[in-house]
């Protein structure tokens, strides 16, 4: 990190408006996070935004993302609508949900829950009053190696977020479900801050569904630490679906210890701008990753993918599918890295990324890399970017199915390997029909939920 | 059914038919043979609507269009099918869905009900039996990881759900065992009827002994060569096909 001070319209601005209001900030939260905000805060006083210049942010101009005129919430607003009026979901098995409103928890009888088994499910800022020594043995504990200028960001504004403690040997079994909401009346900029945790030998899915539900633009800036502590098991499924006028950021840090194992499964439908980044690390032996992700972009929108990974153990797995579909002018990139210690011998890795290129508008970037420090290890990464394979059109058409329908087919192929990874049957056949109307260029709006995503 | 007259097709630029005259009725098999290169895959592809190849002059008429304006998926449902050389694998599609939306979308050209799901799978078992595939086949992906014979016979199957008035089956004997062989022979026998056709591109004499075809053309070149009665497949088997090329070098 240089020592000069990177500014930036958007970036001063918001140093403003932390200088303005961090007093209204810090009563949200106990002294120990206001701690983290004050560090997170000059750590991106120091980094600015990350500029065009970054090589990692090359294709996606993150300060112009920034430029709109965002009003920052930096305590819980009066809602003026009911929530279970406009919103609901629909999918079987998938119905008892938390609904994060604008980065805010709003159901106080839902707000945060202690099941006899000991778990705790709910608020983050509720639990960090509640059980300040589970919370602030976690918080921001995790992502110090990867933490970047927008999880700094992030923690120095954070606003509420899902809350996720899973005991020691415990078992979930129903989907632990966020419906993350942005109902905005004026351009809002949302910067919730989500934590799980899984002790030893514990295991849960975790469902989260980000929707927008007017066309109002927003930028929503999101961080979820995750840690997975021994022997526990992780499912992770996001769904990202809001209209074109949305900047969606959100960095994922999971922090993997001895014979633990996560699975993740990302699925973009829709959004304006999308630049998502996951960092794993694996810091104990014999844990295993499994990373995918799918985004299906078109007009102009752009989606952009990270995925970091690094294995500081041996004997450790870690597995990325990556694939996009990209139609009219819009925008795929795709950037992984797998960095592997000295001393993680024996380390499994693959990462591969394939992209389906729909027109010659469409653009997509594509950069797997593999750094290894160790000597006995398989590693490989892989990127492959085509169109529709013109073979398999003419045997589909042969047999009588229309041009259209055949592509349809072959794109829901090429969706379903990534879609396949979600191991809850229920959302998974939602994902596939949401992907299918969305392939079809219809509305790819849940069940009957009244939410109009992607318009 | 099918008239063929001085087809001439290229493929960037260079010549591979140069001018075939085919007549076929309902009812009749015919079975074209000849030396690898002729053009006999060219032949079959352009029947069905392969846009990779270029038509430069000539014409095709079958049950009275112009076959050559109408689109692959527009042939297909008409009645046109052809069992390729080299059938493609398809990871990710699986055989039901395949089938299901083909067959539907020829029962909507045809102005007919969509087949339930129950009626659907019904049909399939049927049809499987028919072509005595390995029932698991149909539970995976299009030909994804078939062996050669799986691939052979999953094109008779799709055919035997199709039902097509034309068959034109591109050297399904190829590279199949005796059982096989048979199998696929018994599937073509079977689906034959007094108002359909069938077209055996075939290399050897050995499938002729299980499909006894109505007339025999020699593809040689990008011409038909010879046609002529069963018999012909006998002469073929006998003395190759280096007389033939002697007889037509150019
Ligand atoms: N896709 C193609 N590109 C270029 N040449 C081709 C292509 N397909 C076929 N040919 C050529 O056309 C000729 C006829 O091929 P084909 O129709 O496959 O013959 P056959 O089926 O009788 O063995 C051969 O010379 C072959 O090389
Ligand atoms: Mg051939």
């Amino acid at each position: 990190m240089n020592n000069e001070t990177n500014t930036s319209p958007g970036k001063n601005v918001l140093v403003e408006d932390y200088n303005n209001n961090y007093k209204e900030i810090f009563k949200q939260t106990p002294d120990f996070i206001n701690n983290i905000r004050q560090t997170s805060f000059k750590e991106f006083d120091l980094s600015g935004l990350p500029s065009k210049k970054d090589e990692n942010y090359k294709y996606t101009n993150i300060e112009a993302a920034f430029l709109g005129a965002y009003k920052r919430q930096f305590s819980k607003q009066k809602l003026t609508i009911d929530v279970n009026e406009v919103f609901k979901c629909d999918v079987p098995e998938l119905d008892n949900y938390l609904v994060l409103v604008n980065g805010w928890f709003y159901e106080k009888e839902k707000l945060l829950t202690k099941y006899n088994n000991g778990a705790i499910i709910g608020s983050l800022i509720e639990a960090s009053k509640q059980y300040p020594e589970i919370v602030k043995k976690y918080y921001g504990k995790n992502l110090t190696k990867q933490k970047n200028s927008l999880s700094s960001l992030n923690m120095a504004f954070a606003q509420d977020g899902l809350f996720v403690y899973l005991p020691k040997n415990i078992i979930i079994n129903e989907p632990i479900q966020l419906i993350n909401l942005i109902v905005a009346t004026e351009e809002l900029m949302v910067q919730p801050y989500n934590l799980i945790i899984a002790e030893e030998n514990s295991s849960a899915n975790i469902v989260i569904c980000d929707h927008s539900l007017n066309p109002q633009s927003f930028l929503l800036n999101s961080t979820f630490e995750v840690i997975a502590n021994k022997n526990s098991k992780l499912e992770i499924y996001r769904q990202q679906n809001a209209h074109d006028h949305s900047v969606q950021i959100t960095n994922t840090f999971i922090s993997q210890k001895e014979n633990s194992f996560v699975n993740s499964v990302n699925i973009t439908l829709n959004g304006g701008t999308v630049r998502n980044n996951l960092y794993v690390e694996l810091n104990e032996p014999h844990a295993i990753n499994k990373s995918y992700a799918l985004w299906l972009a078109d007009k102009n929108q752009h989606f952009d993918n990270n995925v970091h990974v690094h294995h500081l153990s041996p004997e450790c797995e870690s597995f990325q599918l990556y694939k996009g579909i990209v139609d009219n002018s819009s925008t795929g990139i795709f950037s992984g890295k797998i960095l592997v210690d000295k001393k993680a011998q024996k380390t499994l890795a693959f990462q591969s990324n394939k992209n389906l290129l729909l027109t010659n508008d469409a653009k997509v970037r594509s950069k797997p890399q593999l750094e290894i420090y160790a000597d006995d290890v398989k590693c490989s990464h892989g990127s492959a970017t085509g169109q529709l394979d013109e073979d398999a059109m003419f045997y589909l058409r042969s047999r009588g199915i229309s041009k259209k329908e055949s592509c349809q087919l072959l794109m829901q192929a090429f969706a379903d390997e990534v879609i396949n990874k979600i191991l809850l049957e229920p959302l998974r056949n939602e994902i596939n029909n949401l992907v299918e109307k969305r392939l079809r260029g219809e509305l790819s709006r849940c069940n009957r939920c009244k939410v109009n995503c992607g318009q | 059914m099918l008239s063929i007259k001085k087809l001439k097709v290229s493929i960037n630029g260079k010549p591979i038919l140069k001018g075939i005259n085919l007549e076929v009725k309902a009812g009749e098999v015919h079975a074209i043979m000849g030396p690898n290169g002729s053009g006999k895959s060219t032949l079959a592809a352009v029947l069905a609507g392969r846009e990779l190849f270029e038509v430069t002059s000539g014409e095709v008429i079958f049950e009275g269009k112009n076959l050559l304006e109408l689109l692959p998926e527009d042939r297909a449902r008409m009645g046109i099918f052809l069992g390729f050389q080299y059938p493609i694998e398809i990871p990710g599609v699986s055989m039901v869905n395949f089938m299901k939306t083909a067959v539907n979308e020829k029962r909507k050209y045809q102005n007919l009900p969509l087949l339930s799901s129950s009626d659907f799978l019904k049909l399939m078992r049927e049809k499987k039996e028919l072509v005595e595939i390995d029932s698991q086949l149909t539970n995976r992906s299009v030909n994804e990881g078939f062996s050669g014979g799986e691939k052979k016979k999953n094109e008779i199957f799709q055919m035997a759900m199709l039902e097509p008035k034309l068959a034109i089956l591109d050297e399904t004997d190829s590279g199949l065992d005796i059982d096989a062989l048979r199998i696929v022979a018994n599937g073509v026998n079977k689906l034959k009827r007094p108002d359909s056709a069938t077209i055996v591109i075939t290399h050897y004499q050995r499938l002729l002994d299980y499909i006894i075809p109505d007339i025999i053309h020699v593809l040689y070149n990008g011409q038909i060569v010879k046609t002529a009665g069963k018999e012909l497949a006998f002469e073929l088997e006998e003395k190759g096909y280096d007389w033939i090329k002697k007889e037509f070098a150019e």
